[in-house]
Parts: structure tokens; sequence; C-alpha cells
């Protein structure tokens, strides 16, 4: 397995999915590569859609055929040739058996605590773990429906609560918002949808990992969460263990809607294949993801970002309501080559209304870590506050930091702060720990998590102990 | 006649970057149960013999020999010279934000314990540990719980210092200036703790400018380092005599 590159990858599950992954019907219909009209009727034919949905997609690729892809952010990649991609994946069997995994990816799920069944199922291998967890998510589901709650994938809400899906599709992200949002709206295969009906307080963390066995979500996943008014949930999405994917392009939409009173927590762990020590192969992570505030609601974006090879990412709110709330917690870490360009977007229009940015950058290796947030006060946001506070935290002489906060105030009663600094991890601190006792190691895991603290202290409990494991590994080996 | 803890031999170091050579042959010898205290004008290289006895980077042994317990230790790692035993009161005390003292310490203690092979602690007698022994130095419980010496005084930094050593039990104590910065109760406090944690098995070597100091903490032998060596040992009354003469005549 030495020198398994992404590639190897590829050519390695181009041959398994002709082998074992394509169902034949699908096979002898041979949708072709690349992008046009007919590939996204195919699409939206394959998975029963209706008449208006099949509308939206081929407006949204309209737009997109219109639109550029952007070139703003900090990072440079090759830019991916949109006629050559399938648009129309086979539900992923990435592994034949559990002998043919990367041993460099189990090492790490061992490091990170995860027991062989969940391994397996992370891995996508095993048939025999589907027994035991379908109990398990059998009996979560009895409890959500109890309370009316609807948690389930975005084709299966299509069809079971259309007028649902209807109502609230694009409605926070527009299909015209940005390159990707578009590519994404004319192509995206699946996704999770949830809602909370009224006055519902969700009593469990609603969680990916629990339908991680259904099919594929696909490079272009679609998440659109509703909380009806009043209602509470904890959202987690993602998983600290490393996934690896064919798919070079993640261009993934996520809407939150908090009607009045509401409150959304979304938690997300990203660790996407981030390439190998010399940057080759990796994933390119281009995601839109936003979220209404009604009256007196409340959106708190979390985020641990770890993977990938280049992101661009900024979970933003519009907080549209009087005394609404919006929060971005954020630690992104980079190495060796990795590329992020992340941050958030808080669009202030109701009055009174209120944000807090906290984002951790971590830089390793040779990558290079962008903070990017915009804070725009709109003539009627009367009273807004934010309060921003961006660190930057350096482990190495050749990686970057950089960091572009935008503020556009249009009324005066606004209180905007902004706190920003940059430091080296100090040889000093790392010194001091091991003169306690402390390998280097876990010098440097201690002090990177007590530098990203107060983000980890956002985390659900038990995705809290999973992250602060997962920067160790991440940033093993990266002092210099 | 007692064990031999920390055996420095014709010790040579100089300052990686610059190649200055620093410590010129220094020689000393330290037993269990002494206290011993370094002292030395500026430049003499004091504060250089603690971080090349820890294993600090940046400084490159040239000659010589420093063993532990009757163990090389100059090819250890910082850690594993903690973990043999080795304890350094720093000068300046290191922030470390958002890891609680508590945390910091557990951690540490473990990670000894492994090393000996010994069981983790429990909570509970962390505990138990961390009331008692904060209570040797005056440390308030709070401040446990704080962020490693984030915020704290300059005293409540030094303070802290000594809590520590008290919980990790050291055989060999170096405290490095420990008195600088102190007022005079802080310095009581600090002396009064370092007193209750010396015994028979373990030994203390206290870096300092002041015989201040040494009326709290009574040395069993006083060394003057003087560029890179020691060029003069006596008992307590030579500290008193540098007090009044300062460092000139010896040469």
């Amino acid at each position: 397995m030495a020198g398994y590159t992404e590639d190897e990858l590829k050519e390695e599950l181009k041959s398994q999915e002709y082998e074992f992954g394509f169902t034949t019907d699908i096979e002898s219909e041979k949708i072709p590569v690349g992008l046009n009209e007919e590939v996204i009727r195919i699409i939206s034919a394959k998975k029963e859609e209706p008449e208006w949905l099949l509308e939206y997609r081929l407006n949204a690729f309209k737009v997109w055929q219109e639109m550029t892809e952007p070139e703003w952010a900090h990072v440079q990649y090759e830019k991916p040739k949109f006629q050559e991609i399938s648009y129309f994946a086979a539900p992923k069997k990435q592994y034949e058996s559990w002998d043919d995994v990367d041993p460099e990816m189990k090492a790490t799920m061992d490091k990170l605590g995860i027991s062989m069944d969940e391994q397996k199922k992370l891995t996508g291998v095993a048939v025999d773990f589907v027994m035991d967890s379908v109990s398990v998510a059998t009996s979560f589901k009895d409890k959500l429906a109890e309370l009316d709650i609807i948690f389930c994938s975005f084709s299966e809400a299509v069809k079971d609560h259309p007028e649902l899906v209807k109502k609230y599709l694009g409605t926070v992200v527009p299909t015209s918002d940005n390159f990707y949002a578009a590519l994404n709206s004319a192509v995206f295969s699946d996704g999770s949808f949830c809602y909370i009906p009224k006055g519902v307080k969700c009593p469990m963390e609603l969680s990916t990992y629990f339908r991680i066995n259904e099919s594929g979500t696909g490079q272009f996943e679609r998440t659109l969460l509703v909380a009806d008014a009043g209602s509470y949930v904890s959202y987690l999405e993602g998983c600290t263990a490393p996934q690896r994917d064919e798919n070079q392009l993640h261009a993934a939409v996520v809407e939150l809607v908090a009607l009045d009173d509401a409150e959304i927590k979304y938690s997300t762990v990203q660790n996407w294949f981030p390439g190998d020590k010399e940057g080759k192969g990796g994933v390119y992570n281009f995601v839109t993801k936003r979220g209404i505030c009604h009256t007196n609601s409340k959106i708190s974006w979390t985020q641990v970002e770890t993977g990938s090879a280049v992101t661009w990412k900024y979970p933003s709110c519009i907080l549209k309501g009087d005394n609404s709330i919006g929060e971005f917690y954020s630690v992104a870490v980079t190495n060796n080559y990795q590329q992020a360009d992340t941050g958030t977007k808080m669009i202030h229009l109701g009055k009174n209304t209120k944000s807090t940015v906290i984002s951790k950058g971590i830089s390793a290796g040779k990558s290079q870590n962008s903070y990017r947030g915009l804070i725009q006060i709109h003539p009627k946001a009367d009273n807004a506050r934010n309060f921003t506070q961006c660190d930057s935290l350096l482990m190495t002489d050749e990686c970057g930091a950089h960091t572009f906060p935008y503020i556009e105030c249009q009324n005066n009663s606004a209180k905007l702060e902004h706190e920003a600094t940059t430091s080296k991890i100090g040889e000093d601190q790392i010194f001091y720990c091991q003169q306690r006792g402390l390998s280097e190691e876990k010098a440097i895991s201690l002090i990177v998590n007590g530098y990203c603290k107060e983000v980890l202290n956002k985390l659900p409990m038990e995705f809290a102990v999973e992250a602060q494991k997962l920067l160790a590994i991440s940033l093993e080996n990266s002092v210099g | 006649m007692s064990k031999t803890l920390l055996d420095i031999k014709n010790l040579h170091a100089e300052i990686e970057e610059e190649g200055k050579a620093i410590l010129k042959g220094l020689n000393l010898t330290v037993k269990a149960g002494e206290v011993h205290a370094i002292m030395g004008p500026n430049g003499a290289g004091k504060s250089t013999l603690a971080s090349v006895v820890s294993g600090k980077d940046g400084y490159e042994v040239t000659d010589g020999t420093v063993e532990m317990d009757g163990a090389d230790i100059l090819e250890l790692d910082p850690d594993e010279r903690a973990k043999e035993g080795l304890f350094l009161a720093f000068q300046y005390p290191v922030e470390i934000p958002g890891v609680s003292n508590i945390n910091f310490l557990r951690t540490a203690l473990n990670e000894i314990k492994e090393y000996r092979q010994e069981e983790p602690i429990s909570a509970k007698d962390f505990m138990a540990m961390v009331r008692e022994k904060s209570a040797l130095v005056d440390l308030d419980a709070k401040l446990a719980s704080r962020s490693v010496n984030e915020g704290f005084s300059g005293g409540e930094k030094k303070r802290n210092e000594i809590f520590q050593m008290a919980m990790l039990e050291p055989k060999v104590a170096i405290l490095d200036e420990t008195d600088s910065g102190l007022d005079i109760d802080a310095l009581r406090i600090v002396a009064a703790g370092v007193n209750k944690l010396k015994n028979e098995n373990n030994a203390v070597i206290l870096i300092t400018h002041y015989q201040r100091l040494l009326d709290y903490i009574v040395p069993d032998f006083v060394h003057v380092l003087a560029d890179g060596q020691i060029v003069k040992t006596g008992d307590k009354s030579l500290a008193l005599e540098l007090e009044e003469k300062g460092y000139d005549w010896l040469n």
C-alpha cells in the first residue's frame, strides 16, 4: 500500500464499481460523463422526482451555465473539468472487504478509538454490521416519529413530504447564489432532510451517522433543515474518521430555516481526505451553508475542519427577524499542502440582532489557512451587535495564516468589535510541558486543544472528545 | 553515606546558534537530602546550567557528563528526564491558555506514572492530592482550576511552580531564581513549601542572586558560578560574605 494515491484508489474503485456497484439496468442505460439537460433529466427520472423538482434542476442548470467559477478565494488549485465528471454515481461500495482498506486509515481510526464495527461501517465495507445498526437506527426513528419529527434522506423527503421540501428548498440559498450552489441545485444527488414541528424540542442529537448505511449521498449533497416556531434541534454532520472518496469535487449545499423562537445548533466535523504529504489527490470541498433566522430565533454553527485539500466554506446567518442571534465557532486545521479559505457571513437585517464569531485557525506544514468574514449591518438593523475574534496559530515557518475581515455598517447604532491575534506555537510552552513529563506530541496536543477550547466546548460532548483526538492526529509531527 | 542523585562532571556547553561557550568544565555533585545554592554574577551561566541539565533545545553539550541516580541523562528528551525525576521551577513560568492547571498536572502525573509502569491516579485521589499540596504553598484552590499561569500574578506563578513540584514529587528539583519578583510574604510561603517538600530522599538546587532566600531555605552548600565554572564552594556563610563583598574579590 506504500505510495497509495487517490488516483490508484480511483482506479481500484472503477474496477469495483464495474464488478459490484452498478445494478444492471443503470449500467445498460450508460449515463454519459458530462453535464447537459439530458443528464439532469435522467438523474431526476432515476429518482422518480416530481415535475417541479425537475424544473428546479433545469433552471439551476441554465443559471449555472451563465456563471463562472469564483476566483476571489485565497486558494490555488486546478479547476475541475466539469464535463469529465459523472453526475450520477453508483451507490458507493468503497472496499470489497476489510482487508482492502488502507492500513494507514485503519491505524488512524484505531487512534481515534473507533470500534471495529464502526470502522467497518465508516469505510462502507461490511454487510454484517447492517443488522446491528439498522436496529439502532430504527429505535431512534421510532422515538422521533412519536414527536412527529421528520428526519430522512432528501430523496425520501421529496417522495413523502413534497409540500415541505417545495416550500423551503432554495429559500435560503437561492440557485443563483454562487457557482457551486447553482451546480449543486442542478445535480444534487441526495442528502438529509429534517423538520422539527412547532414547539418540539428534539430530545437527541440528530446525526447523519445514523443513516450512514443508507445509500451514499454522493458528491453533491443537499441538506435542508427546518425548525418550526419554538422548536429546538441539535444536528451533527460528518464524522472524525477519515473519509476517502472517489469524487474529487464536493459541492454541498446546506440550508437552515429557524422560524420564530426556534433554535438550531449545527455541528460539523469534516475530515475528508486531504491529499498525501506532497499535496497530491485530496478532496475539493466547496460548500455553501447558510441559515435564516426569524424573530427571536437562533442559529449556531460549530465546525471543526481538518480535512480536504481545498476548502471553500462560509457557514452564514441571515438575521432577518428582530432579536435573532447568529453564532459561528470554527476550528480550521491545515497541514502539509492543504488550503482553507473559510469563515462566515453575518447579515443583520432585523433590530437588536446579535452575532458572535470565534474562529481559530491552525496552520502547519506548508499549508495556507485563511479566515474570511463579512459582518453586514443593514439600515434597519437598529442596535445590532457583533463580536468577532479570529486567532491564527502557526506551527511552522513555511505555512501561512491570512485574515480577510469585511465590515459593512449602514446603521450608526451598531456595536461591532473585532479582535485578531496571530501567534506561533511557543517552543517555551512545549518545553514547559515536556519538563513536566509530557512528550512533545502530548504537549502539542494539549496546547492546541487549549487554544481551541472555546470552540470545542460548543460541540456536543462525545463529538468534542473525538474532535480533540482528531486535532492531535492532524498535527502529528507538525512543529518546525 | 547518602546516594548521589545528580552528578555533573566537566560539563562544557555552548549556545547552538552562536557557538558561544557558556559552561566551561562545571563540576557539581548533589546527594540525597542536600540543598545546594548556586550564586554568581549575571551571565555566569546559572540559567544555562538549569536549561542544559533539563534538556532545553538550543544548547549543545560539547564535553562532560550529567548523571542522575547513576544513569547518563544527556541523551534523554526533556520529558524523559522529567519522568526520571528531574524538576525545574522556571524563572519565567509559561502560560498555556485554555489548559487548566488541574488537567495539565493530571496529564503530567499520569504520563510519569505510565513511564514508571504504575497505575494512573484516580480522579478522587488526584483531587485529594491537589487539596493537600495546594495548601502547602497557600495556593487558592480556584487557581488550580484556572488555565496554567494565565492571568496569574508574579507571586502566584512562582507558588504554582512549587505546587507543581509538590504534585510531581521529583528526586532533584532545580529552582531557577524562584525568589525573583517575590515580596517578603510570598518568599516566606514559597520557602516554607520547599522546606516541607525536602527530605532525605530528594535534593534541591537553588539558583539565586540573593542571600535573602537562604535565610528561609538553609543550604548545605553554597557554590559560586563564574564564567562557566564553579569557582568557590562553601557553607551558608559564603552567601553572607558574597552579599557583603560582591563577586569581584573572587577573581
